[in-house]
């Protein structure tokens, strides 16, 4: 395993290492060392590298990955995967707000919990939480899939569009156009497929699916209460 | 038997024509009225300002001997490869979406032709702007639409779009006419909904947040482009001053009567500063920081002619934007089209429901049909030609006043013909040495 070490070099070196590895490389495991909560690390990588942060990170670990596997051993700050791509990135600690916003795919794992704005404006990112998030967590949620083993924080999927929500536990309240939907036996297969990649023993059978109503996709002016 | 005499019918100067029919409109549709294009009111302007030229205390340069440059180069700061551009004229963000292919193809054609760098906007890259585009500004939007790292590095500058002149505060909007199945798959949205963007970043919050949003997007492109901030006309100095702090290398300073492709009339019309009221506050926070010239600041909203430009640049901005004006040189309210404009409801040259998606000009539609009857080459020879007019306009006034390129000119070129331009403008009114504001007109 290949190291790189924040107390030794700095942020850019680091990034820059990581963005010039391609598919080819003979060295895919990286471990960066002496994060202490720095912002942007490994973001913007391209190749199938596994890197593992010994610590916790700040502001945008991961953003706009593509293909990588990003493992963090702590807590990670806001903007964690923001725009990610494709790839897995693995927390074990809890996500600051705006976990996974506007990711377009790949698989985000937070194994504590995850503030406000969790998936918010997510595009095709799938989203698993072993704990609970905040609020305004899916809000304008586009497409992919997030998952709650535990509560959710009030105003859930507000103004969401095609993303699918699943929680096990509480939900504090619905957001705007954000309503119950009928779990049925793809949405189970699907949802037991995220939680295994996910490393999460939980039940299938023990969440309630949400979605969107679709009742604000075409501005009606008696729908004006709910804007 | 004799009539009474009576005086003139007296329509209220309140309740106008156009406001009782604003008031019928509402009543009957129950919808606020949604339109494209920026402010309609009359506004301080450039209008309102004049050089002085040169006589005794100036000496003029030759007018077509003496070179008067034009080159100007954004994003100085920090990025490895600022942007050089022959022009001090950019073209601002405006999405496909918004725009037809063949309107942003005529832009990036037009622009390129010209030295200049064009912009996209709400909805992401297409390979078509990038391929026509030798300069491309990628904007960065709270909606994310069509966000990725691969197009990002394809920029040649990045926008941080953080608000609008049209509409400070507020996020962009297509209507479901204009989700076309490309255009829905570039946003992965449902074809034919109305698209409300949100109005805030989904990921940072003000301007320390906004400072490691910068950091991480220099990461992401290895520190190689510029990153712009781009504001609405709300509270310039302050505006201004905070994006310098987080790190912009450009900030674009977008006044009222910037255009949008679709939102809220009373939005356009009511929120936000005229362009004119915005550059002088900019400039002095850029002044107060010590990185004027150094942090480039783009004015926009409502730059039409050479004139403009040279003034807005004499106010301290370092080039300008041109949105709505670009799109009337690529044929937009065209009174040859002006009987379809009456089948729409409207007049050449009023025409502003660009978020319908009937334009017949072909450029504010997804209509494939429609768009078709946009030639790009022949629209963007036309945008070159205005460009070229303008850029050779503003040489023509810099010359006049003694400058031997565009970015001398300077406030003291210039007076006020009102007292309300002379106040935003921070020049003298004309005739006099006062400046309104100001305590001690005669350090002028």
């Amino acid at each position: 395993m290949q190291q790189l070490d924040l107390d030794r070099q700095s942020l850019r070196e680091v990034n820059a290492t990581l963005q010039a590895q391609s598919d080819h490389t003979n060295q895919p495991m990286w471990e960066i060392v002496n994060p202490k909560g720095a912002h942007a690390i490994a973001c913007g990588l391209d190749a199938d590298l596994d890197v593992t942060i010994r610590g916790s990170a700040g502001y945008y670990c991961g953003g706009m990955n593509k293909r990588a596997t990003i493992r963090v051993e702590g807590s990670a700050g806001p903007g964690l995967c923001e725009n990610m791509m494709s790839g897995v990135t693995v927390v074990d600690g809890d996500a600051s707000q705006y976990a996974g916003a506007t990711g377009r795919g790949g698989l985000l794992v937070i194994k504590g919990n995850a503030a406000s704005r969790c998936g918010i404006s997510m595009k095709g990112i799938d989203i698993v939480v072993h704990g609970n998030i905040g609020h305004m967590s899916a809000f304008m949620a586009q497409a992919g899939t997030l998952v709650v083993c535990g509560d959710a924080g009030e105003a859930l999927g507000d103004s969401i569009y095609e993303a699918q929500l699943f929680v096990r536990g509480s939900v504090a309240s619905l957001g705007a156009d954000c309503i119950e939907k009928e779990m049925r036996a793809e949405h189970l297969e699907r949802l037991a497929a995220l939680l295994e990649a996910a490393g999460s023993t939980t039940d299938p059978a023990s969440f309630r699916r949400y979605g969107s109503a679709r009742t604000l996709y075409n501005f009606d002016i008696d729908n004006a209460g709910a804007y | 038997m004799e009539r009474t005499p009576r005086t003139h019918p007296v329509k209220s100067w309140t309740f106008d024509d156009y406001t009782s029919s604003y008031i019928r409109r509402a009543a009957a549709t129950g919808i606020y009225d949604i339109r494209g294009g920026g402010s309609k009111r009359r506004l301080p302007h450039f209008d309102d300002l004049l050089f002085l030229g040169a006589s005794m205390s100036r000496y003029p340069l030759e007018g077509y001997r003496e070179t008067c440059g034009t080159a100007v180069t954004l994003g100085t700061r920090h990025a490895k490869h600022p942007i050089e551009l022959d022009i001090p004229i950019t073209i601002a963000g405006m999405s496909f979406g918004a725009l037809s292919g063949p309107a942003k193809e005529a832009l990036g054609r037009g622009a390129s032709a010209a030295g200049t760098s064009t912009t996209t906007g709400d909805g992401g890259m297409t390979a078509e702007e990038r391929a026509h585009s030798t300069k491309l500004v990628y904007q960065y939007l709270p909606s994310r639409y069509g966000m990725n790292p691969d197009d990002l590095r394809k920029a040649d500058a990045i926008e941080i779009v953080v608000g609008q002149g049209a509409k400070p505060g507020g996020g962009g909007m297509l209507l479901g006419q204009k989700i076309s199945d490309r255009v829905a798959e570039m946003r992965t949205l449902p074809k034919g909904i109305d698209q409300r963007s949100a109005c805030r970043h989904p990921d940072w919050t003000g301007p320390d947040d906004l400072e490691i949003k910068i950091l991480e997007l220099r990461e992401i492109t290895s520190w190689r482009v510029p990153i712009f901030v781009k504001v609405g006309g709300a509270r310039p100095f302050f505006d201004t001053t905070l994006a310098v702090k987080a790190g912009a290398d450009v900030v674009v300073l977008d006044g009222m009567q910037g255009g949008t492709a679709a939102t809220q009339d009373v939005f356009i019309e009511h929120v936000g500063l005229p362009t004119l009221a915005c550059i002088r506050p900019a400039v002095q926070a850029l002044q107060d920081l010590d990185v004027h010239r150094e942090v480039q600041l783009v004015v926009s909203g409502g730059v039409r002619t050479g004139a403009d430009v040279a003034k807005a640049l004499a106010l301290g901005a370092d080039a300008v934007s041109i949105g709505s004006a670009a799109l009337i040189a690529l044929g937009d309210n065209d009174p040859a089209l002006e009987e379809e404009y009456r089948k729409l409801g409207t007049t050449a040259g009023a025409y502003d429901d660009w978020h319908e998606g009937n334009d017949p000009a072909g450029i504010t539609t997804q209509d494939p049909v429609l768009a078709a009857r946009l030639d790009p080459i022949q629209a963007g020879r036309r945008l070159t030609n205005y460009l070229k007019v303008m850029t050779l306009e503003a040489q023509t006034i810099a010359r006049a006043n003694g400058k031997s390129h565009v970015l001398n000119l300077e406030p003291e070129d210039l007076c006020a013909l009102t007292v309300e331009a002379a106040a935003m403008a921070g020049v003298p009114l004309a005739g006099t040495s006062w400046i309104p504001g100001t305590t001690h007109g005669d350090d002028i």
